[in-house]
C-alpha cells in the first residue's frame, strides 16, 4: 500500500496532508466528524536532529492548541541518522525530546496512535512509533533494532547461525511477527478493508496504563518483563511498609 | 539511625563496579537490594547464544537513602554485556520507575550501557520504550529522575535516550553521550565520516565535557564517587516536573544549538564559537580550570 492510498483509506472524508522532505505533517478529519493531526517520518528516511527539532515543534504546538484531538503518527523510516554532525549536536537530546513531546501530547489528554507502514529501527523507531499510546501495523511494515548482517558481525556468529537461532525464539531478530509477539505492536490492520474503522476502533480503547509487556507474556515472546517490573513494585512497597512501622 | 554520610574514601567512578558505585554514593548502609542476586532473575535469552548468564542481569535496584532522604537507585554493570538492556535487566529498572511513583521517592540512574542487548534485541527495545514512558510518568508526578554518567560502557543507544528523558544530568569527562556509538558510524558510513580509532575524536565529539558545553548535561564532576554524590544531593533541590512549558523551553534551546552550531564540523569550531579562549585546550584541563573556561556554555536552564 503507497501512502497516498493509506491516506485515502483512513480518511474518507478527507485530510490535507503536506510532505516536506521525507516529513509529513497536516490534518484530516475522522468518520466522526472530529480532526485528527496527521505527521510522520516517510519514504524510509532516517530521522536526524533536523527532523526530530521539526516533527516535536508540531506536537508542541497542537499540545499548546489545547484541541486534545488525536494524533496520529506515520511511520516508515530507516533508523537514526548515523552521523558525526547529529552526534556532535546531541542526536540524543532531539529523539528523547520528539518522544517527551509524544508521550506530553498523551498526557495532556491527546490521543496518540502510532501507524508503522514501512521500515522503522533503533532510535528513530523508540522516538517515533515506540513514544506513541497504541501502535498499530500494516501488514508488510519490517521494525527492527538492527538488520541480521550487522547483528552478525557484532555478535561474531554466521548469519546462517542467527537465522536458525532467530527460527526458535522471536526476541531478537527484525520483522513484524516478531515484534507483535514481544508485545510491542498492539494490531496488525487488515489492509484489505478500510482503515478509517480500523483506526476508530483503536481510538475508542479505554485510555491507561503501558501495557506491552503484559502483551508480550501473553503472546509468548517476553514472558517475564511484566512480570519482573510489578515484582521491584510490590517489594518496593512492601519494604517502604516495614521502613515507615519498624 | 544510620548517618547521612557516604564512605568518604575516594573512588574512581570509572574504574568502579556497580555495587561499588552505590555503596560509595548513598548513605553508608542504607542501601537494601530488590531481586537481589540471590534470587538468580537471569537472563532466559544468552543460553540461546552460549553466553553466561549473571544473577542479576547486569543491573542492580534497590533503596536507600541520598544525605538523609529516601531516594531509588538503579546502577548499570558495564562489564557485564557492556551494561546492556535486555528483558530481565531493562524490567528491574521499568518497576523501580513506577514503585517511584508510588511511594513519591526521587529515582536515581547510575547510567553505564552501550545501549540494546543485541542478544534480545526486541525486548530490550521495548525495556528502553517502557523506561522512557515511566520515567515521564514519573517526573510529571513530581519525581526527580537523575541520570548519573560516567562509567567504562559511557551512555550509548537507547541508554542515551532514557538520559535524554532524565529531569538532570551529571556526567564525569569520561561520560560518553552518544546514540550511535564509534563502530557503528564507521561500519555505516565509512571511516571518513568518523574514525572510531581516533579516541580523542571520540571524546571531543560525545564525552563529558563537550556535553556539559553544549548543555547536553547540566553538571560536570570528577570522577570521583564523593563528586557525583554531592551533585546529586545539589540537583534533587532543582526544579521538578515535565509539563509544556518544560518542553516548549527545550524545543526553544535545541532549535538555538542548531542555529548556532548547526555548520560545526568539529566540536573545536563549537568551543571557539562559545568564545573559549583556548578552545584547543579544553581536552586538557583539570575539573576546576574547566569549569572557569565554561563559564559562558549553553545551560539547560531546566529545559529538558
Amino acid at each position: 500500500m503507497t501512502l497516498d492510498d493509506t491516506l485515502a483509506s483512513l480518511f474518507p472524508n478527507g485530510s490535507k496532508i503536506a510532505t516536506t522532505g521525507a516529513m509529513i505533517a497536516g490534518q484530516a478529519i475522522l468518520p466522526d466528524g472530529g480532526p485528527v493531526h496527521v505527521l510522520g517520518v516517510t519514504q524510509g528516511q532516517p530521522l536526524g536532529v533536523d527532523e526530530a527539532i521539526v516533527l516535536a515543534g508540531r506536537v508542541i504546538e497542537i499540545v499548546k492548541s489545547g484541541d486534545r484531538a488525536p494524533i496520529l503518527v506515520l511511520v516508515d523510516s530507516a533508523s537514526q541518522r548515523m552521523s558525526k554532525r547529529d552526534e556532535l549536536l546531541g542526536l540524543s537530546e532531539y529523539l528523547s525530546h520528539l518522544a517527551k513531546s509524544l508521550l506530553l501530547a498523551e498526557a495532556e489528554g491527546h490521543r496518540t496512535v502510532g501507524l508503522l507502514y514501512g521500515g522503522s529501527a533503533a532510535g528513530a523507531f523508540i522516538a517515533t512509533a515506540l513514544a506513541t499510546a497504541t501502535l498499530v501495523a500494516l501488514p508488510g511494515a519490517h521494525p527492527a533494532v538492527m538488520d541480521l548482517p550487522s547483528m552478525a558481525r557484532v555478535t561474531k556468529l554466521p548469519i546462517d547461525v542467527l537465522k536458525a537461532k532467530a527460527e526458535a525464539t522471536p526476541v531478537f531478530a527484525p520483522g513484524l511477527d516478531n515484534m507483535m509477539q514481544t508485545g510491542g505492536i498492539h494490531v496488525v490492520w487488515n489492509e484489505s478493508a478500510p482503515l478509517a474503522p480500523q483506526l476508530a476502533a483503536v481510538l475508542r480503547r479505554p485510555q491507561g496504563q503501558d501495557d506491552r509487556a503484559r502483551l508480550g507474556a501473553e503472546r509468548g515472546g517476553r514472558r517475564k518483563a511484566a512480570e519482573i517490573a510489578d515484582r521491584v513494585v510490590t517489594l518496593a512497597a512492601a519494604a517502604h511498609q516495614g521502613a515507615q512501622h519498624g | 539511625m544510620t548517618t547521612a554520610k557516604a564512605d568518604n574514601v575516594s573512588l574512581s567512578w570509572y574504574e568502579a563496579s556497580a555495587r561499588q558505585r552505590i555503596d560509595a554514593f548513598v548513605d553508608a548502609g542504607s542501601f537494601a537490594e530488590l531481586i537481589g542476586p540471590e534470587l538468580r532473575e537471569m537472563s532466559p535469552h544468552l543460553a540461546i547464544f552460549d553466553l553466561p548468564e549473571q544473577f542479576d542481569d547486569g543491573i542492580v535496584v534497590g533503596r536507600g537513602r541520598l544525605d538523609g532522604v529516601p531516594v531509588l537507585v538503579a546502577a548499570q554493570e558495564g562489564r557485564f554485556m557492556g551494561g546492556a538492556f535486555g528483558e530481565v535487566h531493562g524490567a528491574k529498572l521499568t518497576g523501580l520507575l513506577r514503585a517511584a511513583r508510588a511511594l513519591h521517592q526521587d529515582v536515581l540512574i547510575l547510567f553505564d550501557t552501550g545501549g540494546v542487548r543485541l542478544q534480545e534485541a526486541n525486548a530490550g527495545e521495548l525495556a528502553i520504550a517502557e523506561i522512557m514512558r515511566a520515567v515521564i510518568e514519573a517526573r510529571r508526578a513530581g519525581i526527580h529522575v537523575l541520570g548519573l554518567i560516567g562509567g567504562r560502557a559511557g551512555c550509548y543507544g537507547g541508554g542515551s535516550l532514557i538520559a535524554g528523558t532524565c529531569s538532570r544530568l551529571i556526567v564525569s569527562e569520561q561520560g560518553r553521550i552518544s546514540v550511535s556509538g564509534p563502530e557503528v558510524i564507521e561500519t555505516n558510513k565509512g571511516i571518513e565520516e568518523f574514525d572510531s580509532r581516533d579516541r580523542a575524536l571520540v571524546w571531543r565529539t560525545m564525552g563529558g565535557k563537550h556535553r556539559y558545553l553544549i548543555g547536553g548535561a547540566d553538571a560536570f564532576v570528577d570522577d570521583e564517587a564523593l563528586a557525583f554524590r554531592q551533585a546529586a544531593i545539589d540537583a534533587l533541590k532543582t526544579m521538578r516536573g515535565c509539563d509544556v512549558a518544560v518542553l516548549e523551553a527545550e524545543q526553544k534551546r535545541l532549535e538555538r544549538r542548531l542555529q548556532r552550531f548547526g555548520e560545526a564540523a568539529d566540536a573545536v569550531e563549537i568551543w571557539q564559537a562559545l568564545g573559549i579562549d583556548q578552545p584547543t585546550g579544553i581536552p586538557a584541563l583539570p575539573t576546576a580550570a574547566f569549569l572557569r573556561a565554561a563559564s559562558n556554555r549553553e545551560n539547560a536552564d531546566d529545559a529538558r
